[in-house]
């Protein structure tokens, strides 16, 4: 069983929720991030997506798009990341997806780059310009080195959509809860407890919910309906504010009001 | 001539490199297009606008002087600078307005470098009565003021975009952003031969009538097919345009001219084709400038709207059958295809298509009097003014 499946089966064993925290890889520098995959654990995230930073992100919004510039600037690079994953699996054994867009995995060479992650011990891979029509050889290349492909569905996926990522998901759907980009919002969608519901009789699969959930509330109304919470543009934000150790202890601080929104929202 | 495939692909390039919101909207516009492109109505109204309205068909002008000072093949040029807003982007936007409003959409809205595509955008919303927003680098937006005014009198609202290098492949990120944001209301009238499927294929096709007239009137007048092609390519649609009529006439030879900016070698140009890599980028695979890691690199041209570090896929796919073949020209070649153009025929071509007249420039003397040359003249050169007397060093007020 992969790591995500795993994870997705211990917590519905404790009858709890994920909660699935993004920060963008290199941001501000690779050494930096390696240092957070522990943090972000103790303090209740279950699984850890990387953002893989592309100098043209189009499926996102300011706040990500700076934390990639930030992450450029850097000198981040695929090959960089998988080593910082490397490294950082000597400490944590927490599920590791790397989340971005095709043309970095493109350029490293879509079979090499699943056998090189796989490695280093990454879990999953959501790319985010990448649907089932494009990524279907991908898909076999990465399943044969244990690689879950993560594929998302929107508020615009109609009924055969999600049967087509029914039948070519792996790990989990991620259900991108907003017509939009990525970045905090004031509220939920009321449409999205509809649509989870929907895709979760459709779909074999954990249904996870992302894009604009920004405070522990918020988390926990959606912890409610879907089998876990994806947290983001509000996490990254606060590497506009802070640095260092002031940096760790806000994400702790962060990430563990969300855990107790979460684990407070489910019931 | 049956590319793209059902899924947009030109052997292994286009397709649908997108976000999943965006999927359900691009079907919707591929059933829509498929649908209208055969419908008697439409074709005859889209047909109607490019001739009442463009002021099609426009001449396949001899350039007799041109000609005899080159001393080679006879030079036709085809006029696509006589259009209504003086380029061949109207062509298409027309098409995409046209259908935008039998979809029901009552928003466009657009990506512009030098501003073409977004006047040729915003005019036809103001003819179809449709609101419109047009995204815009904020460096082309201090770069094009005069386009950028040229817009909102026409009623459009430019938004600028100051994300990444703050130029078209940011402005075109951004509507991708705002598209995604607002799929249900809005239709994205992209300007070339690139972005996701459909696009690729639905703009060559609004844009091949531009080829379709070429042939009749150089059959007409030379009674046969011409030798050679010659268009700009930056996004590649005005060449596609002139190309695809002419795609089974093996014997015709296609050639694109990418621009070179300070040549190929400085590193500083907007050439993918010749001197770029295959990735994907908004939407498809294709050449673009990138470096080995798969991050997009900063197009350098003189002329703003071939200032784009990608290409249409269908223009990758021709280069590697070998059916077309590119080449580059530099900015300073390009100014001197500018002055050449203007002193022989009195015609101010814009400074993309400059880039094709300064190839006719080498080409020409090297093939024997009896040969042809059909040249996109893509756009008049009124708006790249200040660039020239900037080049020449003489200053304007």
């Amino acid at each position: 069983m992969s790591r995500i499946a795993a994870k997705f089966e211990e917590i519905r064993k404790k009858q709890g929720k994920a909660l699935i925290t993004f920060i963008t890889a290199g941001d501000p520098e690779l050494a930096v991030t390696e240092k957070l995959v522990p943090v972000l654990e103790k303090a209740g995230a279950d699984i850890l997506e990387l953002g893989v930073p592309f100098s043209d992100p189009m499926a996102d919004g300011p706040t990500i798009q700076k934390a990639s510039e930030r992450a450029l600037s850097s000198g981040t690079t695929l090959p960089k990341i998988l080593a910082m994953v490397k490294s950082a699996r000597k400490v944590s054994q927490i599920p590791i997806i790397l989340m971005g867009y095709y043309n970095p995995i493109f350029l490293y060479g879509p079979e090499r780059f699943a056998a090189d992650a796989a490695v280093a011990g990454v879990d999953g891979v959501l790319v985010v310009d990448f649907p089932p029509e494009e990524a279907g050889t991908f898909k076999k290349v990465a399943a044969r080195q244990g690689l879950d492909v993560i594929f998302l569905l929107a508020p615009t996926s109609d009924d055969a959509r999600v049967a087509k990522i029914a039948e070519y998901g792996g790990g989990f759907v991620y259900y991108v809860s907003v017509t939009g980009v990525t970045g905090a919002r004031k509220s939920v969608a009321v449409s999205v407890f509809d649509q989870v519901k929907k895709i979760k009789e459709r779909v074999n699969l954990p249904v996870v919910v992302g894009f604009g959930i920004s405070d522990p509330v918020q988390a926990g109304q959606v912890a409610a309906a879907a089998d876990g919470v994806v947290v983001g543009s509000a996490l990254v934000k606060l590497f506009e504010e802070s640095s260092g150790e002031e940096l760790q202890g806000r994400l702790a601080t962060f990430v563990a009001a969300i855990r107790d929104g979460i684990d407070k929202g489910k019931q | 001539m049956r590319f793209p495939d059902k899924q947009g692909h030109f052997g292994q390039f286009g397709g649908k490199y997108v976000p999943e919101t965006l999927i359900p909207a691009l079907s919707e516009l591929e059933a829509a297009y498929d649908h209208y492109k055969h419908d008697r109505e439409f074709r005859e109204e889209f047909t109607y606008y490019l001739s009442q309205y463009v002021g099609r068909p426009n001449p396949l002008y001899f350039a007799e002087k041109l000609t005899k000072r080159l001393g080679g093949a006879k030079i036709y040029l085809k006029r696509e600078d006589l259009n209504h807003t003086g380029a061949h982007k109207i062509n298409n936007t027309i098409g995409q307005g046209l259908l935008a409003k039998r979809m029901g959409k009552r928003r466009v809205i657009a990506e512009t470098g030098a501003g073409q595509h977004g006047v040729a955008t915003a005019t036809v919303a103001a003819l179809l009565g449709m609101e419109c927003e047009v995204f815009m680098g904020e460096e082309d937006i201090h770069r094009q003021s005069l386009n950028v005014f040229r817009m909102k009198l026409l009623g459009a609202t430019v938004t600028p975009v100051t994300a990444g290098t703050a130029t078209l492949k940011d402005a075109m990120n951004e509507a991708l952003r705002n598209w995604v944001t607002f799929v249900h209301t809005t239709f994205y009238v992209i300007g070339t031969t690139a972005g996701p499927h459909p696009y690729p294929k639905m703009v060559r096709d609004f844009q091949s009538v531009i080829g379709r007239e070429a042939k009749r009137q150089h059959l007409k007048v030379e009674g046969r097919l011409p030798d050679c092609l010659v268009a700009a390519v930056g996004g590649g649609s005005n060449a596609l345009g002139l190309f695809y009529p002419f795609f089974n006439d093996r014997e015709v030879r296609m050639i694109g001219v990418e621009a070179a900016g300070y040549g190929i070698s400085s590193g500083k140009h907007a050439a993918p084709l010749c001197a770029g890599s295959v990735g994907v980028l908004h939407g498809n695979k294709t050449y673009l400038l990138q470096d080995e890691f798969g991050q997009i690199l900063n197009a350098h041209s003189i002329s703003a709207g071939l200032d784009y570090p990608g290409v249409g896929p269908e223009h990758a796919w021709l280069k590697d059958t070998g059916r077309a073949e590119y080449v580059s020209i530099t900015d300073e070649e390009a100014l001197e295809g500018f002055e050449v153009l203007t002193r022989e025929e009195g015609i101010l071509p814009a400074l993309e298509s400059s880039h094709a007249i300064a190839h006719v420039l080498k080409l020409a003397p090297a093939l024997t009097r009896d040969k042809t040359i059909v040249v996109c003249l893509s756009g008049r050169g009124d708006k790249d003014i200040h660039t020239v007397a900037d080049a020449m060093g003489v200053k304007l007020t």
